[in-house]
C-alpha cells in the first residue's frame, strides 16, 4: 500500500502549509491548534482545538486540513474539533511567535503559571519600533484573538495577539 | 449511562447554552450603537464569544441525542428555552447592558470554574477553555463598573439605578433546576445555591470598590421561571427576530 509510506511527521510537515486564514504568516501547527495526529491502516485522523470557541475560521481550517492531506494521496481523512486539550497562547511555537511579528502583531507573552491580568496587557512591546512605552486601548480588537494598543514612542496604534491561559 | 443521568446533564447544558445564546444576541445589538467605538467592538466581540461558546454546548447536546445545533438554536419555541430572565431584557441604556454583563459574566466565570471539575469530561473540557475567554469579559465589565461608579454623581447614580434594576433579575440566574440531586450525586455540578454564594463573595467587594451598594436583603425577590420555560415578554420578540431568516428555509444550504 502506498498509503503506508507516510508517518505523523510527514502529516505535520504538510500541515505547515495550512495557514491561519486571518493571519496568513502563521501555520496552524505553529499556532499550536493541532493537538493530535493518528494514523491507522492508511487513514489519518487530525484533532484541532480552537484558539477561541467563537472563532469563525474554524470550519474553514477543518476543510483546509482535510484538503491538504487528501493532496498527499490519502483518501481517508477525518478532522475533529475537540476540547480535551485546551489551547493557550503558550502552545504557539517560537517559530509561530516570529510569524506573528512578521504580520505586524505583538506576540503574546509566555504565561507559564501566571494568570492573565490587565497589567499583563499594558506595556506590551511595540512591534513597529520596539519601545515598551505603550498603553492598552482595548482588550477587544478586529478579531477575537487581538487587543489594541498605542505606542507613545512612535505614535502608532498596533495590535497584540492577546494572551489566553 | 442511565437516562436520568442524561436528562440531568441535558437540562444543565440547555440552561447554560441558552443563557449564552440569548445574552450573546443582546450584546450583538450594540454593534453599530456603542457609545464609543471601543465599546462597540467590545460588546460585539463578547457577543461572538458567547454565541460561539453556546454552539459547542449545542454540539454536545447533539451528541447526547438532541437535534443539530442550528435546529436547537433556531427552531425551538419560547417554552423550550431554559435561559434566565436577566439575559432576555432589551439592551436598554448602556448602563443597564453594562451592569447586566457585570453580574452575568461574573456568575458565568464562577460556574465554569466549578464545572472544570465536573465528572462529565466533555463538559469540563469546555469549561476549562471558556474560563480563559471569560476572563476578558470580566475584565471589561469590572473596569467600566469601577470607573463609572467612581466618576461623577450622574455616572454613579445611573450605575446604582442599573444595579437596582438588574438585581432581582440576576438572582434568577440561580434558580435551581429539577435535577439537583442527580447532578450532585454524579458530580456533574454542585448546584446553583453554591454558585450564588460564591458569586456574592466575588461581586460585593467589587461593587463596594465601585461605590455601589447591593439592595437590602429584605427586598430580594429572584425573578424565577426561566429555567422551567416561563419567560418574560421580551424573549418571544427576540426569538422571532433572531430566527426569522433560518425559519424561512431550515433546509437551506449556505
Amino acid at each position: 500500500m502506498v498509503n503506508e509510506m507516510f508517518d505523523k511527521s510527514d502529516i505535520l510537515k504538510a500541515l505547515q502549509d495550512v495557514k491561519d486564514p486571518e493571519i496568513p504568516t502563521i501555520s496552524i501547527v505553529d499556532l499550536g491548534i493541532v493537538t493530535d495526529v493518528t494514523i491507522n491502516n492508511g487513514s489519518v485522523s487530525v484533532k484541532l482545538t480552537p484558539t477561541f470557541a467563537g472563532c469563525p475560521a474554524l470550519k474553514v481550517m477543518e476543510s483546509m486540513v482535510e484538503e491538504r492531506i487528501k493532496n498527499m494521496g490519502i483518501e481517508n481523512v477525518e478532522v475533529i474539533t475537540d476540547f480535551s486539550v485546551q489551547w493557550t497562547t503558550d502552545m504557539i511555537t517560537e517559530n509561530g511567535l516570529r510569524a506573528l511579528k512578521a504580520h505586524g502583531l505583538a506576540p503574546p507573552p509566555r504565561l507559564g503559571n501566571k494568570p492573565v491580568q490587565i497589567e499583563l496587557l499594558d506595556k506590551v512591546i511595540c512591534p513597529l519600533c520596539g519601545s515598551s512605552d505603550t498603553e492598552l486601548k482595548t482588550p477587544f480588537g478586529p478579531t477575537l484573538c487581538r487587543s489594541i494598543h498605542y505606542c507613545k514612542n512612535c505614535l502608532n496604534a498596533f495590535e497584540q495577539f492577546k494572551p489566553v491561559g | 449511562m442511565n437516562s436520568k443521568y442524561n436528562e440531568a446533564l441535558k437540562e444543565l447544558l440547555y440552561k447554560i447554552a441558552d443563557d449564552q445564546l440569548i445574552i450573546g444576541h443582546r450584546n450583538s445589538e450594540w454593534t453599530g450603537l456603542g457609545p464609543i467605538i471601543e465599546e462597540d467592538i467590545a460588546f460585539s466581540s463578547i457577543a461572538q464569544d458567547k454565541i460561539g461558546q453556546s454552539r459547542h454546548f449545542y454540539e454536545l447536546l447533539h451528541k447526547l441525542g438532541e437535534k443539530n445545533p442550528d435546529i436547537i438554536a433556531f427552531t425551538r419555541s419560547e417554552k423550550d428555552f431554559r435561559c434566565c430572565h436577566l439575559v432576555e431584557y432589551p439592551i436598554g441604556e448602556y448602563d443597564f447592558s453594562l451592569m447586566r454583563n457585570f453580574l452575568f459574566n461574573n456568575s458565568e466565570h464562577i460556574r465554569f470554574q466549578m464545572l472544570c471539575g465536573s465528572s462529565c469530561k466533555e463538559l469540563s473540557g469546555l469549561a476549562k477553555k471558556y474560563t480563559g475567554e471569560i476572563k476578558y469579559h470580566i475584565m471589561h465589565a469590572d473596569t467600566w463598573v469601577n470607573q463609572l461608579g467612581n466618576a461623577d454623581v450622574e455616572a454613579n447614580s445611573r450605575m446604582q439605578s442599573a444595579l437596582n434594576e438588574c438585581w432581582n433579575l440576576a438572582l434568577g440566574i440561580f434558580e435551581e433546576g429539577p435535577y439537583l440531586e442527580i447532578l450532585r450525586e454524579e458530580k456533574i455540578f454542585s448546584g446553583e445555591e453554591e454558585l450564588k454564594n460564591s458569586w456574592l463573595e466575588v461581586i460585593i467587594p467589587k461593587l463596594e470598590k465601585a461605590s455601589l451598594k447591593i439592595p437590602d436583603t429584605n427586598t430580594w425577590e429572584p425573578s424565577l421561571g426561566g429555567r422551567y420555560g416561563y419567560h418574560t415578554e421580551y424573549l418571544k420578540p427576540l426569538l422571532d427576530e433572531m430566527c426569522e431568516v433560518f425559519r424561512l428555509d431550515p433546509e437551506a444550504e449556505w
